[in-house]
């Protein structure tokens, strides 16, 4: 057994060399900064808008931040899922506008009550997932640009049955005759009803969905299989995993997500607004890059995704209640974006090899 | 310094290592003037590793290369290329630009010149590819676009950019494995035409029929040694037995007989023009699939786990009919796969011990669907103590541990449930010598209660665990052997088929 002495003497040295067995005082702080780093940053800065503007904490404050982001949040937490495969969904801004205009032509134009309008945006959200899911998948076009595709095709399909106007109570419609439907109050209440007077609906749909979303992705089987297909897919197939139907599954789950987040949007702004959605992608896919960063995770996840969110809604309400002028908040959106992505795979680099 | 037959590279004593594995031990090798040289041996025997330390791509652990008698320390490929020793890699993509044309791929290396004009003359590159092709003698469309080549043509390519800096050493690693016949003749004239003026080459092929047409000294490499020279004429039983190993003294041994049949194939053709056969694999016996590469080993596993049709025939499980269409169907029916190339095939490498090892079996550690993780840890723990294997703990990322461990995180995976037919790709490939016993021993100890079918290229190797071994040639069965009656000078023969291996590759 000779040989095999030598090997483990060897493998001794790699692994000391390798880095995580280092306890330097140094290191401890790198392992700090890349474990805590983003959430010491949150903390700080709702201190110091705090100490500069006492308004920004009180409760209500809070919870406006907490309602202004939890579109973005549901539409980052689908991204997330997605990202988990390795894939990308660019359609989730379209897809939650195609939501919200779609629930607005039901109630409106059609006449129809509120579970028809949400059960109907759902299920659109699920067909678009699933589209996406077949057109990579069987169809082999390379996600970003499928998702890209389908994003276009949406923006200009949800225009299609009112000629490229948004939808209002009373509008006129192609034949002269003003529509009769109306927002109802129950559907009203989805976006803008507070708990005890305090807490809006919206937020707490999105901590409930983050929550459902969490025990899924960390805690049951699909989970785990998903973030396997995005490490390794191959390997998760001779594994014996349907790998088709879980990269389907995330397309839709991602369609579901964002169409959700376009129901709230709606009740929140109470007509079908062509322009609502048009921030919604590139907001969202900041904060669920951002939570890479969060606990070191250096992946896509949950909890890091709705840290990711709610860090950008305290960084732009606190920068607008200081009256930074509107084009500071997507310099400084920008900034952050970019640490964050340097606190998860610049420095953290050093760690893995 | 340039008659024919002198050393152009010396090497001495070259040594590498991966981790715990022994890439390439202590290699002597000369490299002559006008002179072909074979070098051989299976998959992971040493010999693209060697091809890369004299490319320039990894740095040798200890040992001297000599070029023209002076000494050199390659830091990189350019290196290299400034020295005169040109390669054409096996995968021709990887040397290729496809979005360019063939002039510009002709001319890649000028063009990338950093000293080099900053403005393209189309012109000029256009002459010099043409001056460069007609070294090949070679009639390509110039202006066509890379990606609209056949795959000969992109070989052909290649080789005729490496030719265009007139190199003094010239590798090919298997440059006939996508040319036709008639390609490949010109490519073989090409080769001779070379030779003549002076060109050492390194040539790389499992094919004999290439190794005999054109090889003047041939090298085996086994295990990361040279284990044999051959001059002209090659004995090429020798060069078989060479690559495959002898038989050791692992006599010691008797063949478990085997108990009812697990898996009966009938009729069984892995390929429309291949010789159907027959095989039966019984519960508690190992048996150990070996032959060449190409002889149809991994296909026949492909088919067994589902990633493959056959051709024809019929595969029985338990006495039921079995048809799987996906490794899921075939793991449900307790038929277990460990794919060659782990890194790629098996593991998740972000995964840890433990989650890399539950991967097929999640829906069995799980309620309701959720994870049941003490339960995931503990039968990961046993597999980990049952197999020695060394790491931190079952949290640490799989990339932290050394092949041969990671090789034993694939095995547990597998022998975490219980498998009626367990196969195993190549388990023993880039594992060092120590976990390559813990496995075997391990694979025997488990034995009982399913079938087990090894896929493994070396004799020596499949002696220290089979039962019976069964030799593959041109995609079916061309011998059966138990492990009590083993001839090695007939298993040679079969594998090579008895000295007439044209079909080879």
């Amino acid at each position: 057994m000779q040989p095999q002495s030598s090997n483990t003497a060897a493998s001794a040295t790699a692994s000391s060399a390798d880095g995580p067995t280092r306890t330097t005082s140094s290191q401890i702080v790198k392992d700090f900064i890349i474990r805590y780093g983003l959430l010491v940053i949150l903390a700080l800065m709702i201190v110091v808008f705090w100490r500069l503007e006492p308004a920004f904490a009180n409760a209500r404050n809070m919870f406006s931040i907490l309602q202004a982001v939890s579109v973005t949040a549901l539409l980052a937490l689908g991204v997330t899922v997605t990202l988990a495969i390795a894939g990308f969904d660019l359609s989730i801004g379209s897809t939650a506008a195609m939501s919200l205009m779609a629930s607005s032509y039901a109630m409106v134009i059609l006449n129809q009550g509120t579970v028809v309008a949400v059960v109907a945006c759902l299920l659109l959200g699920l067909l678009i997932g699933y589209l996406n899911g077949v057109l990579i998948v069987y169809g082999r076009i390379p996600d970003l640009l499928a998702t890209l595709g389908m994003m276009f095709l949406l923006l200009g399909l949800q225009l299609i049955p009112t000629g490229g106007r948004s939808i209002a109570k009373g509008m006129t419609l192609g034949d002269g005759v003003a529509a009769t439907g109306t927002f109802t109050d129950a559907f009203l209440a989805l976006g803008r009803y507070r708990v005890f007077d305090l807490i809006p609906l919206p937020v707490i749909v999105t901590i409930v969905a983050a929550i459902i979303l969490w025990v899924f992705m960390e805690r049951s089987r699909f989970g785990r299989v998903l973030y396997a297909i995005g490490g390794n897919e191959r390997a998760t197939r001779l594994a014996g995993a349907p790998v088709e139907r879980y990269k389907i599954a995330a397309y839709m789950i991602s369609g579901l997500f964002a169409s959700v987040g376009g129901i709230l949007l709606s009740a929140r702004v109470g007509r079908g607004d062509v322009t609502s959605g048009s921030s919604l992608l590139l907001d969202s896919v900041a904060a669920a890059l951002i939570g890479y960063a969060v606990l070191g995770a250096k992946k896509p996840n949950v909890f890091g995704t709705a840290i990711g969110a709610v860090f950008v809604g305290v960084l732009l309400n606190g920068l607008t209640m200081l009256n930074a002028p509107y084009y500071a908040q997507d310099f400084v959106k920008g900034l952050v974006l970019v640490f964050a992505l340097l606190f998860t795979f610049g420095f953290a680099s050093s760690q893995r090899r | 310094m340039t008659d024919p037959g002198s050393e152009v590279i010396r090497i001495r004593g070259l040594t590498k290592r991966f981790g715990s594995t022994m890439a390439v031990t202590d290699v002597d090798l000369d490299i002559r003037r006008g002179e072909v040289l074979a070098l051989m041996g299976a998959n992971g025997a040493g010999k693209s590793t060697v091809i890369k330390i004299l490319c320039g791509v990894h740095p040798s652990d200890s040992g001297a290369i000599e070029i023209d008698g002076r000494k050199i320390d390659f830091r990189s490929p350019l290196e290299a290329c400034a020295a005169g020793i040109h390669a054409v890699h096996q995968i021709i993509n990887d040397g290729v630009v496809q979005q360019l044309t063939v002039a510009e791929n002709l001319t890649l290396d000028e063009i990338c010149q950093p000293a080099g004009p900053a403005m393209l003359n189309r012109r000029r590159i256009a002459e010099r590819a043409a001056e460069i092709q007609s070294i090949l003698g070679l009639d390509l469309p110039l202006d066509c676009a890379m990606s609209d080549l056949g795959q000969a043509e992109r070989q052909l390519v290649a080789i005729a950019r490496a030719l265009s800096h007139e190199p003094k050493v010239l590798i090919l690693d298997e440059p006939t494995s996508s040319l036709s016949e008639s390609e490949a003749s010109r490519l073989f004239a090409i080769i001779e035409d070379l030779r003549s003026r002076d060109v050492a080459i390194i040539y790389i092929s499992h094919r004999m029929s290439d190794v005999r047409r054109l090889a003047d000294r041939a090298v085996v490499m086994r295990d990361g040694l040279i284990r044999a020279e051959f001059q002209k004429p090659l004995d090429f039983d020798g060069i078989v037995n060479a690559m495959v190993g002898h038989r050791t003294g692992a006599g010691a041994r008797t063949a478990v007989p085997g108990g009812k049949p697990v898996a009966e194939l009938s009729g069984f053709r892995l390929a429309a023009d291949a010789t159907p056969f027959d095989l039966e694999l019984r519960e508690g016996e190992v048996v150990v699939l070996t032959g060449l590469i190409g002889a149809g080993k991994s296909e026949l596993a492909e088919c067994l786990f589902g990633t493959r049709r056959p051709a024809g025939g019929a595969i029985k499980v338990d006495g039921r009919p079995y048809t799987p269409k996906s490794p899921g169907e075939a793991i449900a029916a307790g038929v277990f796969m460990a794919p060659e190339d782990r890194g790629n095939a098996s593991l998740v490498t972000e995964f840890s011990v433990r989650d890399n090892m539950t991967l097929p079996f999640l829906h069995f550690f799980s309620k309701l669907s959720l994870l049941q993780s003490d339960r995931e840890s503990a039968a990961a723990n046993v597999q980990v103590s049952d197999l020695a294997i060394k790491c931190g703990s079952i949290d640490v990322p799989i990339f932290s541990l050394s092949g041969g461990n990671q090789q034993k995180v694939v095995l547990g995976r597998w022998l975490m449930r219980s498998a009626r037919l367990l196969i195993l790709d190549e388990p023993f490939q880039g594992v060092d010598i120590g976990a390559r016993q813990d496995i075997g021993r391990h694979l025997r100890e488990t034995a009982a209660g399913r079938a087990t079918l090894v896929i493994c290229s070396d004799l020596e190797e499949a002696t220290e665990i089979a039962d019976r071994i069964v030799v593959m040639r041109d995609f079916s069965v061309a011998g059966v052997h138990s492990l009590n009656d083993l001839s090695t000078d007939q298993l040679v023969a079969e594998i090579s088929s008895g000295g007439l291996p044209a079909a080879f590759g």
